[in-house]
């Protein structure tokens, strides 16, 4: 399943980069981006785990940028 | 303003205040009375602290995740640091300075973001679905293909759909940038993304939200910034380089030097302070974010510059290539013609002059007239016709004018590039270009008149020919100039059709050379060999509607489109699509990619240059810390702006 998020305060570029390797990483990611421009992120990840994944990736952009905050 | 962004102001004011009274108390004398320079240092805490304390608590939670080399640790770090060698108003004002530059790029940023999703606000909120005789407001993703939804005077369409009631005039500008309002009427066609003028539209929609061509263009606009550019690559990789090596300077910067002063030239130990607040300014501007914002945010105005005049770019690496641009290749038919044939002869040959009179009107027993040979060979082109989709064949049957009888019509064949064979009331019947004629051996009468020319023959024998014309776009000769002027070097035609109609196109419009009576996989071959004969740096734009040259389209190194409102397959396969099809506008992109790149280079060398040269007059301790945060924030905050820039058309 593919789903975009709006986010909220991602303030740093480098950062959007940074988050989008650390959300590639996490078991059962098929694909993620982070757009800094358009403010959004699209994960693809597995059907019947995504609401355990997604609490995943909060978890790791938290790590990455802790005010940044993923509209779910 | 956010309410993160309004808070950082409140803080900045308040800490500026603070800060103000501070440095009149130490200007007048007011604290030398306290001796102790830690007790000192207290006072000064506190707007420190104010405007501080989120990089602070950022810094700490970054290294308690294993991420130390961010900015925030970097900034804590060298306040620090400040603080250690008792520069207390230095630390205050380094911090200070730092959070508005933090607030102005934060603001610029998201400045910059609306103004580039403004105008990609065709996105329409609702749908009104008419229901069982009621009318409701919904999601236009709850829409079904074949409801019925109203779209009230001055609302943009949700759904591409018909027109089954109501007439007015919609308004593609969003689209298009064309600003003349289109009318519509009942069985016209609506493309989601439109405002609707002045009058009530009922309308069926003919595709899920998902398909629309709004969903569409807004799928492609978000996802052109992840195409990226070799000029953004190189960034990308240089940022992961760049915050190591100068973090590692500052460490070297800050032991080494040290470290041989005391013990090679007998220092004393107060040379460390010096050192290390050299190695501070290196922290504060190892970051690269003025080069990691800039560059992509360059581009991305640039791609919005293009859809402000109708041009949909889908990646940074399309546009950066039209600034390369020296070889445009077009395709004849919709691209630099209309596409809207007309049968302007109808030429009988001499045969069938003399026995027009012992010929059969088809489908009757009814014997011919001897002067009707012109309408006997029109009707037998329609016949012929009958099933091809192709536009000249709809212009024969327009020209006929009398519904067709399929049912008389069989054994219908194409081959592609020559034209079909088909049987039409017991006779079989040979339509196409002189390459049929001759593969078919018939003796025909060539005829040279400037024009697509069918050739038509029956059971062997030539009746004579039609000649089919197409006019030239208004704004292609207007278009190959501008092209010229913004220095592509070669234009070239690709055409199936016949050389002189070639020639004639080529001269009209003033192109250098063309190929003509080309097979759709000529065009490819010929693509490939100009591919060939133009400079390694060069790049090649292949021009065409999408209807069978989508692989062209693939193979050149740009391929632009037509978009003709809502042609999927063409918005598929190119690059760059034109959505009203102006090859006018193809000058405006070189123009815009140009631009756009120029600002590019300006903000990779201005913040660059910026940082090397604080990094070298911070090691030898020339550049203060105030250098180093302009260098980090206030040299983003210039790029941003600058970058800002390629929005703007021209």
């Amino acid at each position: 399943m593919k789903k975009k998020f709006k986010l909220e305060d991602l303030d740093c570029a480098d950062c959007a980069a940074k988050m989008e390797e650390a959300i590639k990483k996490i078991d059962g990611v098929s694909d993620a981006s982070v757009n800094f421009i358009m403010q959004k992120m699209t994960v693809e990840a597995d059907d019947a785990r995504f609401d355990a994944i997604m609490d995943e990736v909060v978890k790791v952009c938290a790590k990455v940028e802790p005010d940044c905050r993923i509209l779910r | 303003m956010t309410k993160k962004q309004k808070q950082s102001l409140i803080r900045i004011i308040a800490a500026f205040v603070l800060f103000l009274i501070l440095l009149v108390l130490d200007h007048t004398g007011a604290l030398s009375g306290i001796t102790n320079r830690w007790i000192l240092m207290i006072p000064y805490l506190v707007p420190y602290l104010i405007v501080g304390w989120d990089v602070l608590r950022k810094a700490f939670l970054n290294i308690r995740h294993g991420q130390v080399f961010d900015e925030n640790f970097l900034m804590m770090i060298a306040t620090f640091g400040a603080f250690g060698v008792q520069e207390y108003l230095e630390a205050v004002a380094v911090m200070l300075f730092y959070q508005v530059g933090e607030l102005f790029q934060s603001y610029a940023v998201g400045k910059s973001r609306q103004s580039i999703t403004a105008m990609m606000e065709i996105a329409p909120e609702y749908a009104n679905l008419e229901k069982d005789g009621t009318v409701e407001q919904v999601d236009p993703d709850d829409v079904e293909i074949g409801e019925t939804i109203v779209i009230r005077p001055g609302e943009r369409i949700p759904l591409d759909g018909v027109v089954t009631e109501g007439e007015s005039f919609i308004d593609t500008a969003a689209l298009t940038g064309e600003s003349v309002p289109r009318k519509a009427g009942v069985g016209d066609a609506l493309i989601s993304g439109c405002v609707n003028g002045n009058g009530v539209l009922k309308m069926r929609t003919t595709k899920l939200y998902e398909d629309s061509t709004v969903a569409k263009i807004l799928e492609l606009v978000e996802n052109a910034s992840s195409k990226k550019a070799k000029m953004e690559n190189f960034i990308t990789r240089f940022a992961k380089y760049y915050t190591p090596i100068v973090t590692i300077g500052a460490v070297i910067l800050a032991i080494v030097p040290p470290l041989i002063l005391m013990f090679g030239y007998g220092a004393g130990a107060d040379v460390w302070a010096d050192w290390i607040q050299r190695a501070c300014t290196f922290l504060v501007i190892s970051c690269p974010c003025a080069l990691v914002i800039s560059v992509p945010l360059g581009f991305f105005g640039g791609i919005g510059a293009a859809s402000k005049i109708g041009v949909l770019v889908k990646g940074s690496n399309y546009l950066e290539a039209m600034a390369e641009m020296t070889t445009i290749v077009f395709d004849k038919t919709g691209t630099l013609t209309k596409g809207e044939f007309r049968v302007s002869q109808v030429i009988p040959s001499s045969y069938l002059e003399e026995h027009a009179g012992e010929w059969r009107r088809i489908g009757t027993a009814d014997q011919a007239q001897s002067g009707e040979a012109q309408a006997i060979l029109l009707e037998l082109a329609a016949y012929g016709e009958a099933f091809s989709t192709h536009p000249i064949a709809e212009s024969i049957r327009e020209a006929y004018g009398q519904p067709v009888r399929e049912a008389l019509v069989s054994d219908a064949g194409e081959t592609a590039g020559h034209g079909v064979s088909v049987t039409v009331d017991g006779r079989k019947l040979l339509l196409g270009n002189a390459k049929l004629m001759e593969q078919s051996q018939i003796a025909f009468e060539p005829c040279r008149s400037a024009g697509t020319v069918v050739y038509a023959a029956a059971d062997g024998v030539f009746l004579g020919c039609l000649v089919i014309s197409d006019t030239v776009k208004e704004g292609a000769a207007q278009a190959v100039r501008d092209m010229k002027a913004v220095g592509v070097r070669r234009t070239v035609m690709l055409t199936g059709d016949r050389r002189e109609t070639a020639a004639a196109v080529a001269s009209e419009i003033g192109l250098d050379e063309y190929h003509a009576e080309l097979l759709p996989a000529d065009k490819v071959a010929q693509v490939e060999k100009l591919l060939t004969q133009k400079g390694a740096k060069d790049k090649l734009a292949f021009v065409g509607d999408g209807i069978n040259d989508a692989p062209v389209l693939t193979r050149a190194d740009i391929g632009i489109a037509m978009g003709s409102l809502g042609s999927d397959a063409a918005i598929e396969a190119a690059d760059i699509v034109l959505m009203d099809d102006d090859v006018r506008k193809i000058a405006g992109i070189v123009r815009i990619s140009r631009k756009t790149l120029r600002i590019v280079k300006q903000n990779i060398v201005f913040a660059l240059g910026v940082k090397i040269l604080v990094l070298l007059l911070g090691a030898l301790g020339i550049a203060s810390m105030w250098a180093a945060v302009f260098a980090d924030v206030g040299v983003a905050v210039i790029a941003i702006l600058n970058a800002m820039r390629a929005l703007k058309e021209r």
